[in-house]
């Protein structure tokens, strides 16, 4: 018999904002253990939860780039559970109010090749809810320690329904939602540092059936290709256990993305009641027509949509919009590059691989970069016009990467221009017509290629930096006068 | 008496202090009292008294506050009467304890409670019962028994109490003293160990209403660390009550039938009785009113409250502060131990209890129940509104108890909180004032509860009873 996978995901994504869901205390990464705290952090006696409207203004653009519908009022509620990491013992978050509900993800599947779009589908959420995040443990021998540095960071918890197929699907999903995420400045998505989390609901079911088989709850997938791999090799699991006659528990499993396997963490028989109730420390928030007016306006465009204007407002290849779209920064630099050298394709081929060379190289980001739009399109323009040589240009642009200067500045200063003084190549070529009145018979009695004989002198003169293109024209020139 | 400078704040702290001393080993009101830190603090008030200059100060200046100890005080312990955290220092202030000392106040000791706040008697104190300065065989009542007991027996000026259910105004009532509740969200719970978040409030304890208004004027407003506290604009109560005195307006006060029936002693009902033709003789028209949910407010209340402290109680863990069992061997026996071990059998009860009620498959019938019969007993008392401004009724079915006397029989000592819980549920401002003593020579208190947000109003319909009565100038024999 053959079975097809039935994937759901739940995917924690912590919100860019600056201070933490439910206190002023900052939000940041990798500092010394515990100093991102204050009484309200560590539930100190007699504290009191006050949300932090901008990471409700954060999950409601969410809400809006993913098609959410948002939910009038924000309600929060306590989910009430005994961990060390958790300070309080309850986390706020919001039950069965959550703030966004329904909406999608545009996903591609991967194409028959690299440089071939793959099928698109869209992917239907249940909903989009917001919470504070917990601390970490650290454990040494004998002890364990409590890091709360993380502790009451917003977090929001995306649920899919379950209509991921593959290993590959989800991966795909993953993909685009991060995009989106970045795009929006909702979250940086960093799954190094916890920015975004995953874990995945997977079960198997003959193909053709309509009911759910039993699902398994698969966690600590902490990187998008462990996300792939975890699934894939559950859904392996599973349709091994079914082939030998076996039946799937209801359980939690941690996957291993060292070794690729995946352990039971508990049964469903250990389930957690966790006791919601609303918070009574938190009013239910009004989200109003115009609030979210303002957060729709401020909404940019998606990146499925753009790489769709891109294909056919610049004509790019495929391949050229895949690099430069995940990246909003990288192609609004594109969009501009293009825009002024009006050769959106050579634009594009110096951004994804000049730029982002050495931009590898140097470990800068795109702001760093010294390198401008205008940069770009003058380079392009260079070359266009022929001032230049292709060999010449990459120079140029180690050039300008290094120093910020214009790329006519470059040329000058580095006497790169390829016979930039027109005087002196018709003199050159002059010349090697004078000297070679053989070849100058031979053409004039029809043996085009007899103007050959006169481009070795010329380049040589030259000292190989003259255009091939603008030496044969200038030849033919005096020729035929 | 500081204004006029004819005692200075130093001299009046060394007073309280010696005050203390002097009855605190019978009274038993204080958890605890930093003496050099209370004498500092009124020596840097004197100082700016004199900087300040003849009426240059507001009317708290170097006036000793005693705080319930459930309310933070920068550098004070914060222990809630329990052993969980009995060696716990807060680091930080209340906002009311912030706006006290903005206003120049004095934080004096931390007072004994019912532990959490949780009971009508402070028995419930791990550490200590305090005794009712009029009769020390007789609880102060609870769980603010520290901050009556202490105004009382002149311990402390004025102090701050919380109340859930009742945890003012009863043991007010039980010391002849003033003690009120704002109406929910008037004052900041930030820096209020919580017990039950929808239903605390702070409140003063004073010998009358005037002094009681004046703390309230300190402590009350919106508070952006509180999103329960309203944004309202705080009045200058004592000008309005002055105002509302002169004006000479005739008040309509209602008398609820449900609140005189059974179980009320019968010398606390003549003295609410003759309170009520006080009012009538001042020229104000009593009527009866009915608030006929009134017989499930207890168990609302006891729904509610523990649920809402069964969640509030859980970061008391052993983990980051306070009690931590020397038995531990991993984290769940730190959670088991330490709170096995740290909290008292009361505490444990209505943890246990709200733990139940929120369970999947109970909350529906138990809590989303209880929260609808909340909103009819709101509606109950905004209904009896419409033809009153306030509702008058005992603040307590019996005076004073013996210490003991209800200690095993948690349910009588739950029906103690039956006049004062149906104002917490239904966010009401609540008072108690002074109306009289039984034979014996214990205290009965007089609850007056009043609309919404209009504490100045009820400010002075309790006023305008104790102007007639001298209940006030009574001391306790100690």
């Amino acid at each position: 018999m053959n079975y097809e996978a039935v994937i759901g995901l739940e995917v924690h994504v912590q919100l860019k904002t600056r201070s933490k869901m439910f206190t002023r205390a900052a939000v940041g990464y990798g500092l010394p253990e515990n100093t991102l705290t204050d009484p309200v952090v560590l539930a100190l006696p007699g504290t009191l939860p006050v949300m932090n409207k901008a990471a409700l203004d954060k999950i409601i653009q969410a809400g809006l780039l993913l098609g959410c519908e948002i939910a009038t009022v924000c309600k929060w509620d306590r989910k009430n559970y005994f961990y060390p990491d958790s300070p309080k013992n309850y986390q706020i978050s919001q039950y069965d109010q959550p703030i966004c509900r329904g909406g999608r993800v545009e996903i591609e599947l991967p194409g028959a090749a690299r440089n071939i779009m793959g099928e698109h589908k869209h992917i239907a959420l249940t909903r989009i809810h917001l919470e504070e995040d917990v601390g970490k443990l650290n454990h040494g021998e004998g002890e364990s320690l409590v890091d709360f540095n993380r502790a009451g960071t917003p977090l929001m918890e995306i649920v899919s329904e379950p209509v991921l197929r593959s290993a590959d699907e989800a991966f795909a999903y993953l993909t685009a939602l991060k995009t989106i995420m970045i795009y929006g400045g909702i979250s940086d998505c960093d799954m190094e540092k916890g920015q975004l989390r995953c874990d995945a609901n997977i079960s198997i079911r003959p193909v053709g059936a309509t009911t759910l088989g039993t699902k398994v709850e698969l966690k600590n997938l902490n990187s998008i290709s462990f996300v792939r791999d975890g699934i894939a090799q559950e859904i392996r699991r599973q349709t091994a256990v079914v082939a030998a006659g076996g039946t799937i528990a209801q359980e939690t499993r941690d996957y291993d993305g060292q070794t690729g396997a995946s352990k039971s963490l508990r049964s469903k028989e250990m389930a957690h009641d966790y006791r919601y109730f609303p918070d009574p420390d938190l009013m239910p928030v009004e989200v109003g027509e115009a609030w979210k007016a303002a957060l729709r306006a401020e909404c940019p465009e998606l990146p499925f949509d753009k790489q769709r204007r891109m294909l056919e407002e610049y004509g790019v290849p495929y391949t050229l919009t895949s690099v430069l779209v995940p990246d909003r920064e990288l192609s609004d630099f594109f969009e501009e590059a293009a825009r002024l050298s009006g050769r959106p394709q050579a634009a594009g081929n110096w951004i994804v691989n000049d730029l982002l060379r050495e931009l590898g190289s140097a470990k800068m980001a795109l702001a760093e970069s010294k390198v401008r739009p205008a940069h770009v399109a003058g380079l392009v323009r260079l070359v266009e016009e022929g001032v230049i040589l292709s060999n010449a240009a990459k120079e140029v642009f180690i050039e300008m990467f290094q120093s910020g200067d214009a790329p006519a500045a470059v040329v000058a200063r580095r006497g790169l221009g390829a016979g930039t003084n027109p005087d002196e190549l018709e003199r050159w070529c002059a010349e090697a017509i004078a000297a070679n009145p053989k070849s100058v018979a031979d053409f004039k009695g029809g043996k085009d290629s007899a103007i050959n004989a006169f481009k070795g002198p010329v380049m040589r003169a030259a000292k190989g930096k003259a255009d091939p293109k603008r030496v044969d024209e200038t030849l033919r020139r005096l020729l035929s006068s | 008496m500081l204004g006029r400078g004819e005692v200075s704040s130093v001299e009046l702290m060394a007073a309280v202090i010696a005050r203390t001393k002097e009855v605190d080993a019978r009274v038993r009101a204080f958890n605890s009292f930093d003496e050099a830190g209370a004498l500092a603090q009124a020596r840097a008030s004197d100082e700016r008294r004199a900087k300040a200059g003849p009426g240059g100060c507001g009317p708290l200046e170097g006036i000793p506050v005693g705080f319930k100890d459930v309310i933070s005080v920068a550098g004070q312990p914060l222990t809630a009467s329990s052993r969980m955290l009995a060696n716990f220092v807060s680091p930080y202030d209340a906002t009311v304890t912030a706006k006290l000392k903005a206003a120049g106040a004095i934080c004096w000791g931390r007072l004994n409670l019912d532990e959490f706040a949780m009971g009508s008697s402070t028995e419930n104190s791990a550490f200590q019962t305090t005794c009712n300065p009029w009769d020390l065989a007789r609880v102060p009542g609870g769980s603010s028994g520290g901050s009556a007991a202490a105004v009382a027996a002149g311990e402390a000026v004025v102090s701050l109490g919380s109340d859930t259910g009742g945890s003012i105004r009863q043991p007010a009532a039980l010391c002849s003293v003033v003690g009120m509740k704002p109406s929910y969200g008037r004052v900041s719970r930030y820096g209020l160990i919580a017990f039950a978040s929808s239903l605390d409030q702070i409140g003063p304890f004073a010998r009358t209403t005037q002094d009681a208004a004046t703390v309230l004027a300190a402590i009350a407003g919106h508070d952006p660390r509180d999103s329960t506290s309203v944004r309202l604009d705080v009045p200058d109560y004592n000008r309005g009550i002055a105002e509302l005195a002169r004006s000479g307006r005739k008040w309509r006060l209602g008398i609820p039938r449900e609140y005189f029936g059974e179980g009320l002693d019968p010398e606390v009902g003549a003295a609410v009785q003759a309170a009520i033709d006080e009012y009538r003789a001042l020229g104000c028209e009593v009527r009866e009113v009915s608030l006929p949910h009134t017989k499930y407010a207890v168990g609302a209340y006891y729904i509610i409250a523990t649920a809402e402290c069964s969640s509030n109680l859980a970061r008391y863990d052993g983990v980051r502060y306070g009690h931590r069992s020397r038995d531990a061997r991993d984290a769940l026996d730190i959670y088991f131990k330490s709170r096995a071990e740290g909290f008292g059998a009361e505490v444990k009860r209505r943890i246990i209890l709200g733990t139940y009620v929120l369970s999947s498959g109970y909350y529906d019938a138990y809590y989303l129940r209880a929260q609808k019969v909340r909103t009819l007993i709101r509606r109950d008392f905004l209904e009896a509104y419409r033809d009153v401004d306030a509702i008058v009724t005992p603040t307590s079915p019996t005076p004073a108890f013996l210490r003991g006397d209800k200690t095993s029989n948690p349910l009588a000592m739950y029906l103690n909180d039956i006049y004062t819980i149906g104002v917490n549920l239904a966010g009401l401002p609540g008072i108690s004032i002074p109306c009289g003593f039984t034979r014996s020579g214990l205290p009965i208190g007089l609850q007056v509860i009043g609309q919404p947000f209009k504490e100045t109003e009820l400010l002075a319909i309790a006023g305008a009873y104790e102007g007639r009565t001298d209940w006030r100038s009574r001391r306790p024999d100690l």
